[in-house]
C-alpha cells in the first residue's frame, strides 16, 4: 500500500501539488525504492537496535520498552510547521497513548525506513508530510495496538476483541485485569506482525481534529530546545567563514597576519572558493575573519548585473526552444485579447536560524550535528569528501530554526565538512547572516508572458501561459525531468487552474542561471511563482470583461465544489461588496488549489498619497481536507500567509558585479509586528484524505496583495516585489511628511 | 576578567573588552537560549534584560554591562511578567520553529513589567524590533494580551494530558 504512485497517469500526479509531483511521476522510471511503512522491513531491526534495542519496535516509528515513556520516531523533521505534534497525534491516537506519554526522536538517516513517497527520499518539503503519513502513521500505530492487546489476551486467555486499550493501558473489563504497555512489550516483540489491522472510526477520534499544544513548545518557550546551532561537542573550536562575493569566484591568496592578533584566534582554513577562521569562540572567529586580506579570483560572473539576467531571461523568452506542459484545445479564431507580462525576482530564504554545521572528522569516522531537511543526502555528501563509507558518518538531526527549502541543500553542510577534513577538533562552522543572505541558493527568477481571450459575455475561452525561467529539479534530482526536459514544478498551478476554461496552452523556456549561481526549492515553489501570475491575470480578466472579481471567478467554478467552497466563505467573511470602501483602500482576492489543499485569500489594504502599501485585513478560507490539529492548521495559515505578504512587499534579491547587493535584516526585509493585519482563518469542513498547509498561505499571499492595491489605486502591479514608485498619488503627496507609515490595521476591521 | 549576574547566578568571565554578550552568554558560559539571528541589532533573536530592560546582546560589548544584573530566557520565568508571557505562549501556542521566540519572549516580558496592560500601539512600538520569518505575529500580540489581561479572546491549545 505504500509502494509510490507510478501508475497515475500525468494528469493526476499533476493535481497532487507543488514539489510532490515531480517525484510522483519519476516513479514511472520503475526505481523501486522502500518508504516508510507500518510494517517492518529490511533495516529495521539494526535501526531499533541503535536505537535502545526497546523490547518492542513493530516498525520504523514505535518504540516501547519495559520502562519510561512510549518512543516515536519522527519520520519528517520539525521545523517549525508542527509535523512533529501532528505525527505523534497520528501514532498516538491509534496506538492508545497519551501525548504526555511520549517522547520523540529525530529520524537517524535511512533512506528506506523513512523515505517519503511523494518525494521518492528521506526528506522534509512541498508540504507532503502530512499528506504522506497519514495512512501510514494510522497504521503503524494500530499495528503496535493490535500486537499488545494480543499479548495481554494471551496471556489472559481471553478474546482480544474483550480488551480495551487507554493511556498505555490495556484493559480486560470482565475480570478487572490491566496491563501496562511496558509490561507488555517483550511479549508483543515475539508475535507475528498482523497482515491486517482496523483503524479507528473518525467519530471516537480524541486526539486528531483538536486543537492539541505543540509537543516542542514547553521547550522552545524556556530556551531549552536544541537547534543545530546549539551543538555543544567536547572540544569543539568554533569558526566563521566567508564565500567568494562574486559568485563562482574563487580563493587566491589570504594574509592573516592581523587576524592572528586577534584574542582567541585559533587558525584559518581554506578551500577553493572561501576561508574560514577557528576561534575559541564566535567572536574571535568574527574578528578574526574581519582582519583578513583576502584576494578574490571573480572569475566569469565578475560583471554580471540583475538588469544582465532580466535581459537574457526576456531574449529567451521571445525566441527559446519551447516544451509544452499543457495543450489543451485550439486557440480560437476570436475573442478579445488580454495580454500581460509578469515578472518574479530571485529571493533568499533568510531563515531566523544561520546556517551551520558542527563537524568532526577523524581517520575513520565522520560526525556530524546539524539542522537538515535531508539528512541522509548529508551521509551521502559526507562520505563522498571523506572517503570514508557511509556507514561510518554519523548524522545528528536537531530541531530546524526555520527550513523554507534552504535546508533542502547541504551546500553549507560539503562546506563544512571540507573544512573540518583539514583540523583534528570537532569545527562548529556558523554562517553570519550576511553569508547566508549572501550565498543562498536562491528562488528562481521568473519572466512569463500571459495571454487570454474573452467571449463576448467576457468568458475566457483560451489561455496561454509562456513561462521562461531556470530549473532547479534539474540540479537537485535530475531524474525528476520529465522525458520531454520538462520541471514539473516549474508549470505547477498554471497548467491546472480550478476554472473552467475551454482551451489552453502553457509551455516553458529552460534558461538556466549562470554557473555558480545556483536556484533552490524556497516555500510554496511553483504554486508561489504561478498562483501570482495566474491569480493577478484572473483579476485583470474580470476587469476587462467588467465583471467583479469575485463573481467572475465564482462563474467559473461550477465544477470545482471545493474552490467554490473556499471562495464562498472569504467572500461572506469578509462581508465582499456588503459596503464601500474609504478612498485608496482596496480588497484583493485570490483562489488556488496547490498542495491538495484549496485556499482562498482576500487582503484588504491601503494605499497611502506616498505610496506605501499598509496591510489591513485579511481573511483565509481553507479547505485541507480532515485536519489533524486545528491549532497547527490555523498557525500554518497565519504565518504562511503573512511569510508571503512580507515577500511580494518588500523581498529582491538583486547583484552587482556578480555578488548579491543585500546583506541582512535592513536591506532584506521582513514585515514587523507593527505592519501585520487583523488576520482571521476559517476552515471549509472536509472528509477527504488531508492535503498540504504549510506552504499554502505562502503561495497564495503575493496575487491577493497586487489585486487588492489595483483595487485601491487602479494600478496593476506585474512584478514582486510591490513598486511603491507606481503607487504615489502625485507628486506633491511625496513632499508630506509621513508620520504613521507602518500603521497596521490591527485595531480591528475599518470603519466603513 | 569580568564578574556578570546572570539569571541571580555570579560569573566570571575572561573574554575580550569588545566581545558582545551574545556570545559570552552562548560560547563561554554555555547558555543557548540566547540566538544568534543577525550580528546588527536587527532582529531582536538575541534580547535579553539588563536591569530589567530588554537589549540586543549581540551588539553589546561585555565591558559596558557592568553590575547591571543579566536575565537569559533561561531566568525570565522566575519573574511575574516573564512566567505570564510564558504561560500565555503555551496556551495560545506561539511557536512555530522556535528560533527567535527566546527574543519575542524577553521583549514581551520587559514591556509587561513596564506596562500592565499595553495597547496595540505600545505592542508595537516593544515587539517591532524582534523580526519572527515564521510571522506568528497574530499569536504574539495575542498571547501579550491574554498574559496582559489572564483574558482567553483566541483559540486555546490543549496540553498534553488533557485529551
Amino acid at each position: 500500500m505504500n509502494a509510490p504512485a507510478v501508475d497515475l497517469p500525468r494528469r493526476r500526479a499533476i493535481k497532487l501539488g507543488g514539489l510532490a509531483l515531480a517525484f510522483v511521476w519519476l516513479g514511472a522510471g520503475g526505481r523501486a525504492r522502500a518508504f516508510i511503512n507500518a510494517r517492518p522491513q529490511s533495516g529495521d531491526a539494526a535501526a531499533a537496535s541503535a536505537d535502545g534495542n526497546p523490547a518492542f519496535a513493530p516498525n520504523a516509528f514505535i518504540r516501547i520498552d519495559a520502562e519510561g515513556p512510549v518512543r516515536l520516531v519522527m519520520p519528517n523533521v520539525e521545523m517549525g510547521q508542527g509535523i512533529y505534534t501532528g505525527a505523534c497525534a497520528m501514532l498516538a491516537e491509534e496506538l492508545g497513548v497519551g501525548m504526555d506519554q511520549i517522547i520523540v526522536e529525530h529520524a537517524p538517516p535511512n533512506q528506506a525506513l523513512y523515505g517519503i513517497p511523494l518525494l521518492g527520499e528521506q526528506a522534509t518539503g512541498g508540504s507532503t508530510s502530512t499528506r504522506d503519513q497519514w495512512a501510514v502513521l494510522r497504521e503503524a500505530g494500530a499495528v503496535a495496538r493490535t500486537m499488545l492487546v494480543t499479548a495481554a489476551a494471551n496471556r489472559w486467555r481471553v478474546d482480544p476483541a474483550s480488551c480495551t486499550v487507554e493511556r498505555g493501558v490495556v484493559g480486560h473489563a470482565a475480570s478487572g485485569r490491566k496491563l501496562a504497555f511496558g509490561a507488555l512489550a517483550k511479549a508483543a516483540g515475539v508475535l507475528p506482525i498482523p497482515a491486517k489491522v482496523a483503524l479507528k472510526d473518525p467519530a471516537a477520534f480524541t486526539l486528531i481534529g483538536k486543537p492539541l499544544r505543540r509537543i516542542d513548545s514547553a521547550d522552545k518557550v524556556v530556551g531549552a530546545t536544541q537547534f543545530g546551532i546549539d551543538a555543544k561537542v567536547p572540544g569543539m573550536k568554533i569558526a566563521t567563514v566567508k564565500a567568494c562575493p562574486t559568485r563562482g569566484g574563487k580563493l587566491v591568496s589570504v594574509d592573516d597576519a592581523r587576524a592572528r592578533a586577534v584574542p582567541g584566534f585559533v587558525e584559518v582554513v581554506k578551500i577553493g572558493n572561501a576561508v574560514a577562521v577557528v576561534g575559541d569562540h564566535f567572536w574571535a572567529a568574527k574578528q578574526g575573519l574581519d582582519a583578513l586580506s583576502i584576494q578574490w579570483d571573480p572569475g566569469e560572473n565578475a560583471q554580471l548585473t540583475t538588469a544582465v539576467l532580466t535581459e537574457a531571461l526576456a531574449e529567451r523568452s521571445r525566441d527559446g526552444a519551447t516544451i509544452v506542459g499543457r495543450q489543451q484545445g485550439k486557440k480560437p479564431d476570436e475573442g478579445k485579447s488580454v495580454e500581460a507580462l509578469y515578472q518574479l525576482p530571485l529571493l533568499a530564504h533568510a531563515p531566523m536560524e544561520p546556517l551551520n554545521t558542527t563537524v568532526h572528522v577523524t581517520s575513520d569516522r565522520c560526525e556530524i550535528w546539524v539542522g537538515t531537511q535531508v539528512p541522509a543526502r548529508c551521509v551521502s555528501v559526507a562520505a563522498k569528501i571523506t572517503g570514508l563509507p557511509e556507514s561510518k558518518v554519523i548524522v545528528h538531526n536537531h530541531y530546524i530554526g526555520g527550513g523554507f527549502g534552504r535546508r533542502l541543500e547541504t551546500d553549507s553542510i560539503e562546506q563544512a565538512v571540507l573544512f573540518a577534513k583539514q583540523v583534528k577538533y570537532p569545527l562548529k562552522v556558523i554562517w553570519t547572516r550576511e553569508e547566508d543572505i549572501r550565498h543562498d541558493l536562491m528562488r528562481p527568477m521568473y519572466y512569463d508572458r500571459i495571454s487570454a481571450l474573452l467571449a463576448k459575455d467576457g468568458r475566457p475561452l483560451w489561455y496561454s501561459d509562456h513561462i521562461t525561467s531556470g530549473t532547479v529539479l534539474a540540479r537537485w534530482l535530475p531524474d525528476g525531468m520529465s522525458k520531454e526536459g520538462l520541471d514539473d514544478d516549474v508549470i505547477e498551478c498554471a497548467a491546472e487552474t480550478p476554472y473552467a476554461i475551454p482551451n489552453c496552452h502553457v509551455d516553458w523556456v529552460r534558461h538556466d542561471m549562470p554557473r555558480g549561481l545556483h536556484i533552490g526549492w524556497w516555500r510554496g515553489v511553483g504554486p508561489t511563482h504561478n498562483l501570482f501570475v495566474i491569480e493577478s491575470f484572473m483579476d485583470e480578466l474580470a476587469h476587462a470583461a467588467g465583471k467583479d472579481p469575485v463573481a467572475y471567478r465564482r462563474s467559473l467554478l461550477a465544477k470545482d465544489s471545493r474552490a467554490l467552497a473556499v471562495l464562498n466563505l472569504a467572500a461572506e467573511k469578509i462581508g465582499w461588496g456588503q459596503s464601500s470602501l474609504p478612498p485608496r483602500v482596496g480588497r484583493g482576492v485570490a483562489l488556488g488549489s496547490p498542495f491538495g489543499s484549496h485556499i482562498c485569500l482576500i487582503v484588504e489594504t491601503q494605499v497611502t498619497p506616498q505610496g506605501e502599501v499598509q496591510l489591513r485585513r485579511a481573511v483565509v478560507a481553507v479547505d485541507c481536507g480532515i485536519v489533524i490539529n486545528p491549532s497547527s492548521a490555523e498557525a500554518q495559515m497565519q504565518g504562511g500567509v503573512l511569510f508571503g505578504l512580507s515577500t511580494a512587499l518588500y523581498s529582491a534579491i538583486t547583484l552587482k558585479n556578480g555578488a548579491v547587493e543585500q546583506s541582512n535584516f535592513h536591506d532584506y526585509r521582513n514585515l514587523r509586528m507593527n505592519e501585520v493585519p487583523t488576520m482571521e482563518v476559517y476552515r471549509v469542513a472536509s472528509k477527504e484524505a488531508p492535503g498540504g498547509l504549510g506552504e499554502l498561505g505562502t503561495a497564495i499571499a503575493a496575487p491577493a496583495l497586487g489585486n487588492a492595491i489595483f483595487a485601491a489605486t487602479g494600478v496593476r502591479l506585474r512584478s514582486l516585489p510591490i513598486d511603491r514608485s507606481q503607487l504615489v498619488e502625485n507628486a506633491d503627496s511625496l513632499r508630506t511628511v509621513v508620520t504613521d507609515s507602518g500603521h497596521g490595521g490591527h485595531q480591528g476591521p475599518a470603519k466603513v | 576578567m569580568y564578574v556578570l549576574s546572570i539569571n541571580g547566578e555570579k560569573h566570571s568571565v575572561d573574554v575580550p573588552a569588545d566581545m558582545p554578550l551574545l556570545w559570552v552568554l552562548r560560547d563561554v558560559i554555555g547558555l543557548m537560549g540566547t540566538k544568534f539571528g543577525c550580528g546588527i541589532a536587527q532582529c531582536g533573536a538575541c534580547t535579553v534584560h539588563l536591569d530589567g530592560q530588554a537589549v540586543r546582546s549581540c551588539v553589546l560589548p561585555i565591558r559596558t554591562v557592568g553590575a547591571r544584573s543579566v536575565t537569559t530566557i533561561e531566568g525570565v520565568g522566575a519573574t511575574p511578567s516573564g512566567k505570564k508571557v510564558q504561560t500565555a505562549w503555551l496556551d495560545v501556542d506561539v511557536v512555530q520553529c522556535g528560533y527567535c521566540q527566546s527574543g519575542q519572549i524577553m521583549s514581551a516580558a520587559a514591556l509587561l513589567a513596564q506596562i500592565e496592560n499595553p495597547t496595540d500601539d505600545e505592542i508595537n512600538a516593544a515587539m517591532s524590533g524582534n523580526i519572527c520569518r515564521c510571522a506568528t505575529y497574530v499569536r504574539i500580540r495575542a498571547a501579550i494580551k491574554q498574559a496582559a489581561s489572564g483574558k482567553a479572546d483566541v483559540l486555546q491549545t490543549i496540553p498534553a494530558g488533557a485529551t
